[in-house]
């Protein structure tokens, strides 16, 4: 990874779950992958083995969205949503829901990209109805094939070391 | 809200807030090797006794250790369950994220170095009026 140290998970609120990276990129182009299909499916896979056969984008405030996932021997994952907020290569605010009704009512996703010199922070920020779809969330996350395998410990304080 | 839906929550923001700081991380990473007490573990960290102590005190509330009561060195020993109940679905999300951010930093190499072939391109080729 080039810039591992910028990546980061964290719940800033009891109804939040935010992800920030660096990407050494104009942030343009990060916004142009973040929302052309043709590109979203090229990297928004997870852990490997998995592919995108669905990725439809209408990229306009009221326009949806539509993902799928696959992998052999697994149940395929679809989530979508409507497009809240859309500034071009700034912000993206969209709604989101998974076909398994994972958590009650939807999420609000926002995206953020912030260009600072040649790097492009975004700050992905998912806000739930309430504390407790968050929670349901995480942990129906868990049972989901996508989810990791559960960590040794130690393998997990290696990574927190690091 | 729910009451043990409460109680959980208080507990997740207690076990987030004692793995916010390095040298807990690290003081955790120690113990997984097995346990210690304040002196053999202010050793290794450079720290003083009582500043190895206060951090021991939030890894305790926390739940993440547990310390011998009786016993002279009060070793402090690992409690597994509530780090695993953190780090499972924090864990996940930093999986799929950190897997797909990987990919995209090939993705957005590729894109950078085509836009700027294209902007050589145009620089070099013929003028046009």
């Amino acid at each position: 990874m080039l810039y591992p140290d910028s990546f980061s998970v964290s719940t800033p609120s009891d109804r939040e779950i935010q992800v920030t990276r660096d990407f050494h990129a104009p942030r343009r182009l990060v916004f142009d992958a973040f929302t052309r299909p043709d590109l979203v499916r090229r990297w928004l896979l997870g852990p490997p083995g998995w592919t995108m056969p669905v990725c439809e984008i209408d990229l306009r405030i009221g326009g949806t969205y539509r993902y799928v996932w696959r992998k052999e021997g697994e149940k395929d994952m679809g989530m979508g949503g409507v497009f809240r907020d859309i500034v071009p290569s700034e912000r993206l605010v969209a709604t989101e829901q998974f076909d398994d009704a994972w958590y009650p009512g939807e999420a609000l996703d926002t995206t953020v990209f912030a260009e600072d010199g040649a790097i492009t922070r975004i700050t992905i920020t998912v806000l739930y109805q309430s504390r407790e779809a968050r929670d349901t969330a995480r942990r129906s996350g868990m049972e989901h094939g996508m989810a990791a395998g559960y960590n040794r410990l130690e393998e997990v304080l290696s990574s927190l070391e690091g | 809200m729910e009451p043990s839906g409460n109680a959980q929550q208080a507990h997740l923001d207690a076990t987030f807030a004692a793995l916010a700081d390095s040298t807990r991380r690290a003081i955790l990473a120690r113990l997984a090797s097995g346990q210690a007490s304040v002196s053999e573990l202010a050793e290794p960290f450079e720290m003083t006794q009582p500043a190895i102590s206060k951090h021991l005190k939030v890894l305790e509330r926390a739940g993440l250790i547990s310390r011998e009561r009786d016993a002279q060195r009060r070793p402090s020993r690992l409690v597994a369950r509530p780090l695993a109940e953190a780090s499972e679905w924090l864990e996940q999300y930093r999986q799929f994220w950190g897997a797909s951010f990987q990919r995209l930093d090939g993705l957005l190499d590729s894109m950078t170095a085509a836009a700027s072939t294209r902007k050589k391109t145009r620089r070099s080729g013929p003028r046009k009026r």
